[in-house]
């Protein structure tokens, strides 16, 4: 059994809550610069531009890139030989979230019950998932999930015969809709199959592979570079203003579902595509 | 070409600009989103004046993060415009003439800005740290248990908007989309 201390995720958690907010990963500004070589539209190689400057800004100063700081989102892997001492990892992660976006001046932009819209005060809750794993390390998954992109997101069961086209025009739907509320360029995270909670997981959990990375399945690769060609001709470009570049990669996860069921998730995410990962 | 327009904004910039054009906005702004739109709203319902007089003024969506010790303001980049649709005929009829925000707006609120002759600015989403620099001064002025939803009026200098919305009835993202879209 191997002992970790509550203080110690508390102190990893704050700094990827920073670090997210601060630094834009290295695949996000490649993808920036990638697109600029190749966007079409003037306008938009303009919103590309001013997207890099900010990053730049943003970490040389510690400055939030954006001022919507996210829910913070957590994927943990939590070996079975694990022990936290001190309290609860759940509690670990959320004592964290409070330190990381008080220190680093991030918003706080939860609130109390949907309906009642008092801030919490200090972004908690997180949003956590937990797997358990073989082995005594601990894995932390963090995403800063801004609510822009959140709220253009869609779950649909589809039918069986409905089939690839009809997961195809689902997903185009749900990015044609969205036009430039979502903040493109974007990151089109994908959940195929499960069951109907699952598949929203599985499209949350698609946004935590670096662009450019594809599926280790071959079929599924392909089909993410197809909907990417797909999307891109769409003409919606950076911030919706037209232009070729709408989305900066597409992330597909497939798990088994029901015989009578199709289920499929679109978790978009804005152009500050912001995981870090942390293993203590 | 960058178009250079002093808020707030009077007939002859609101006849200069159009859909497309990218502009940098200098002077001054109010700031407010999602719970002071219905704080606002609340009050014309009551019959009540507003906490700033909105004729001929620009209103700027954004909940900015705290300021640093030595910032004027944090990072104070633009939220979706949509959802404040429900409130912007109103203010728009009570004589506010420019809004940024990005994303779509509603048929009523396009409607309503030809209706005012009013124009609706998008900014980049996103870039909110570099959109911070263009912030001078910032003073709340209202609703300050909001927090960051609080209205704040802000000093503005070079601030970079593109026009999406103008008194013609332009709509850049209808336009601009319909560009580069390739068919099937």
């Amino acid at each position: 059994m191997r002992v970790i201390r509550y203080e110690d995720i508390v102190e990893k958690v704050a700094e990827l809550c920073q670090e997210a907010n601060f630094e834009l990963g290295e695949d996000v500004m490649n993808a920036f610069h990638q697109a600029l070589r190749t966007e079409k539209s003037e306008t938009g190689k303009e919103v590309l531009t001013q997207l890099i400057e900010n990053a730049e800004i943003a970490a040389a100063e510690y400055m939030p890139m954006c001022q919507d700081t996210g829910t913070a989102v957590f994927i943990v892997e939590i070996g079975q030989e694990c022990f936290i001492e001190g309290g609860s990892l759940t509690d670990a992660i959320n004592e964290g979230v409070r330190k990381g976006y008080q220190e680093g001046y991030l918003r706080n932009s939860m609130v109390k019950d949907p309906l009642g819209r008092e801030n919490t005060g200090d972004n908690t809750p997180a949003i956590i998932h937990i797997d358990y794993t073989e082995g005594d390390a601990l894995t932390l998954h963090m995403t800063a999930k801004g609510g822009g992109a959140e709220n253009m997101s869609g779950l649909k069961m589809l039918r069986p015969s409905d089939g690839v086209e009809g997961i195809k025009e689902y997903i185009l739907d749900i990015v044609k809709v969205a036009g430039p509320n979502a903040c493109p360029p974007l990151v089109v995270g994908v959940g195929i199959g499960g069951n109907f909670e699952r598949c929203a997981f599985l499209a949350k959990k698609s946004l935590f592979r670096p662009i450019g990375e594809r599926h280790p399945d071959k079929q599924v690769a392909e089909f993410e570079e197809e909907l990417m060609e797909e999307i891109n001709r769409l003409g919606i470009g950076p911030q919706g203003m037209g232009g070729s570049t709408t989305a900066l990669d597409v992330k597909i996860e497939v798990e088994p579902c029901h015989i009578a069921s199709l289920p499929v998730a679109v978790n978009l995410n804005c152009h500050a595509s912001r995981h870090k990962q942390a293993v203590l | 070409m960058i178009k250079n327009i002093t808020l707030p904004l009077d007939d002859g910039s609101l006849k200069e600009l159009r859909a497309g054009d990218r502009v940098h906005l200098s002077g001054t702004v109010y700031t407010a989103r999602d719970a002071a739109h219905q704080r606002m709203f609340e009050a014309i319902q009551k019959g009540e004046d507003l906490p700033f007089d909105i004729k001929g003024q620009v209103i700027y969506y954004v909940g900015p993060t705290p300021a640093k010790p030595g910032q004027v303001i944090g990072s104070a980049g633009p939220t979706t415009s949509s959802r404040m649709d429900k409130y912007t005929p109103k203010l728009l009829e009570m004589g506010l003439k420019g809004m940024i925000g990005k994303g779509y707006r509603s048929e009523e609120v396009k409607k309503a800005i030809v209706e005012h002759q009013a124009v609706y600015f998008a900014a980049v989403g996103g870039s909110a740290a570099l959109i911070s620099k263009a912030i001078k001064e910032v003073e709340i002025i209202a609703y300050e248990d909001l927090g960051t939803e609080a209205i704040r009026k802000m000093r503005i200098e070079n601030f970079p908007v593109i026009v999406i919305h103008d008194i013609y009835g332009g709509d850049q993202y209808q336009d601009g989309i319909r560009q580069f879209q390739e068919a099937d």
